[in-house]
């Protein structure tokens, strides 16, 4: 589904990525740890297409066609979710309008009739229900005055709507309370964990990982991945420290 | 004055106006006022929008009385030198409401002037003036708030917010206080920005191309300046009033 060659990439002139390699098939879920630098959202933002970050040498394949070569919107509309570590704010844009408009541009991109707002209420509903988020909160403006934990949730919400094939999550379990981590982890499975859909879930801890059992955990130090196991290297991770690991 | 000149752009009211159609236009489209008077205790509230081709005066003189309301909200979106004036006078325990925009890019210069006149004790204002240009237009907002020695217990609110949307386009705020009694609130704001990058790209990552998401954005902006207007229907037309104006921006 997404194949990742020997990706370089920039930012600013600085390398950050440095020949990263990955492949992950559908029906996968793929963990991505790394220490604090090495390059675990630079990758989040090059596979979601930020501004500023420049890919120097490599190629990205999603589902055959060339991901790099499409401006952000038109990823999004391909199937592709990119979960931000952290979601922006923006005042006077609720979360209805502003999701309603996501799913119908993507829908139109994909020549399927937009929904009407009926139709897209009543999805709504249903999945903030799934992630046992407030309805009410969906009707506020985008992520302003959501405490951290809300934002990861809605997030959430925001993938359940969008029902993307392949997700690329970003510390999404930072600033989550455990009970909150337990409902994100359980909305990722009922999500996400599909024949057809895969996920790249960026890290720093193993706990997430409690919930959302992946089938490979990649370390990533420096620019590129350095190990790669089963969910048992996770585990070996937590308790002996990256260094000791990765080494 | 005499009453043939027209203003030229070296008096304070007129210091940001385009000077050029200033002295092409006929002196007397300057002593065009239109009055509007509000008798105490009732309300009253109008909709404008400018969107013409030509140079366009709106000059409005509203009186409001003794615990009267009136609101005005308005679209400045003309294609060329466009100005909407607005002189208020408030008797005790008046309020008076104004949502305006300037939007647009071009050449033009859009303004839009208030004079308040907070004459007597216990009056209420809030006025709320976004402009939104690009190209090489300017936008500009005059508030001047004044309070009379006696006008105590005033509360005014006075909040400008320009939003840029590329290189070369201006906007010029100028918030005038002038208070002479002491027991008052007065609070003005006045900034400018551009775009929210962030923003823009959230909405991207999430499907939204960018020139949607460009008017979701700008929708957000303008739509404060039309809040306090009640009728919704009225809302929307004044805010696609607004937002029409931007199919040619970049």
């Amino acid at each position: 589904m997404l194949a990742i060659d020997n990706l370089h990439a920039n930012i600013g002139g600085t390398p950050i990525l440095d020949g990263l390699s990955l492949q992950v098939n559908a029906g996968e879920i793929h963990a991505i740890m790394g220490p604090n630098g090495a390059g675990k959202s630079t990758l989040s933002y090059v596979l979601g297409g930020r501004p500023n970050y420049e890919v120097t040498q490599g190629s990205v394949t999603f589902n055959g066609q060339d991901l790099l070569a499409l401006a952000p919107h038109q990823r999004a509309a391909a199937g592709l979710f990119l979960g931000f570590q952290y979601p922006v704010e923006i005042p006077g844009v609720s979360n209805v309008q502003f999701l309603r408009e996501a799913l119908n541009a993507q829908r139109r991109s994909r020549g399927e009739a937009p929904l009407s707002a009926g139709d897209f209420l009543k999805l709504a509903r249903e999945k903030a229900a799934l992630l046992r988020f407030d309805m009410e909160m969906l009707k506020r403006n985008v992520n302003v005055g959501f405490s951290g934990g809300e934002k990861k949730r809605a997030e959430m919400v925001h993938m359940g709507i969008l029902d993307p094939l392949f997700a690329v999550l970003d510390e999404t379990d930072s600033g989550l309370d455990i009970d909150a981590l337990r409902v994100v982890g359980e909305g990722i499975n009922n999500i996400m964990r599909r024949p057809d859909k895969a996920v790249l879930l960026i890290t720093h801890y193993q706990r997430l990982l409690d919930y959302v059992e992946p089938d490979y955990v990649h370390i990533l130090s420096k620019g590129r991945i350095v190990t790669t196991g089963g969910p048992e290297l996770a585990v070996r991770l937590e308790n002996e420290g990256y260094e000791a690991v990765a080494a | 004055m005499n009453a043939l000149a027209h203003p030229t752009t070296r008096q304070e009211d007129w210091r940001y106006a385009d000077g050029a159609v200033l002295e092409r236009l006929a002196p007397a489209r300057f002593e065009q006022w239109r009055d509007i008077a509000v008798a105490p205790g009732e309300a009253q509230c109008e909709c404008f929008i400018l969107d013409g081709s030509e140079p366009e005066l709106l000059r409005l003189r509203i009186d409001v009385g003794d615990g009267g309301r009136a609101a005005i909200f308005a679209v400045n979106a003309g294609a060329d030198y466009t100005r909407i004036e607005i002189a208020v006078h408030l008797a005790k325990g008046a309020h008076f409401s104004f949502g305006g925009v300037t939007i647009g890019g071009g050449e033009a210069t859009r303004e839009i002037v208030t004079r308040l006149a907070h004459a007597e004790p216990e009056a209420t204002s809030n006025q709320v003036i976004r402009a939104v240009h690009w190209g090489r237009a300017t936008g500009n907002f005059l508030g001047r708030i004044e309070v009379a020695r006696d006008a105590q217990k005033t509360d005014a609110v006075q909040d400008f917010k320009g939003l840029l949307l590329e290189r070369g386009a201006t906007t010029n705020a100028k918030p005038e206080l002038e208070i002479f009694a002491d027991d008052v609130k007065c609070a003005h704001g006045a900034s400018i920005g551009q775009l929210d990058e962030a923003a823009r790209y959230y909405m991207a990552a999430r499907g939204i191309p960018p020139e949607q998401a460009k008017s979701l954005l700008v929708r957000a902006f303008v739509a404060d300046a039309f809040r306090a207007l009640e009728d919704e229907a009225e809302q929307e037309r004044m805010l696609a009033a607004a937002l029409g104006a931007l199919g040619d921006a970049v």
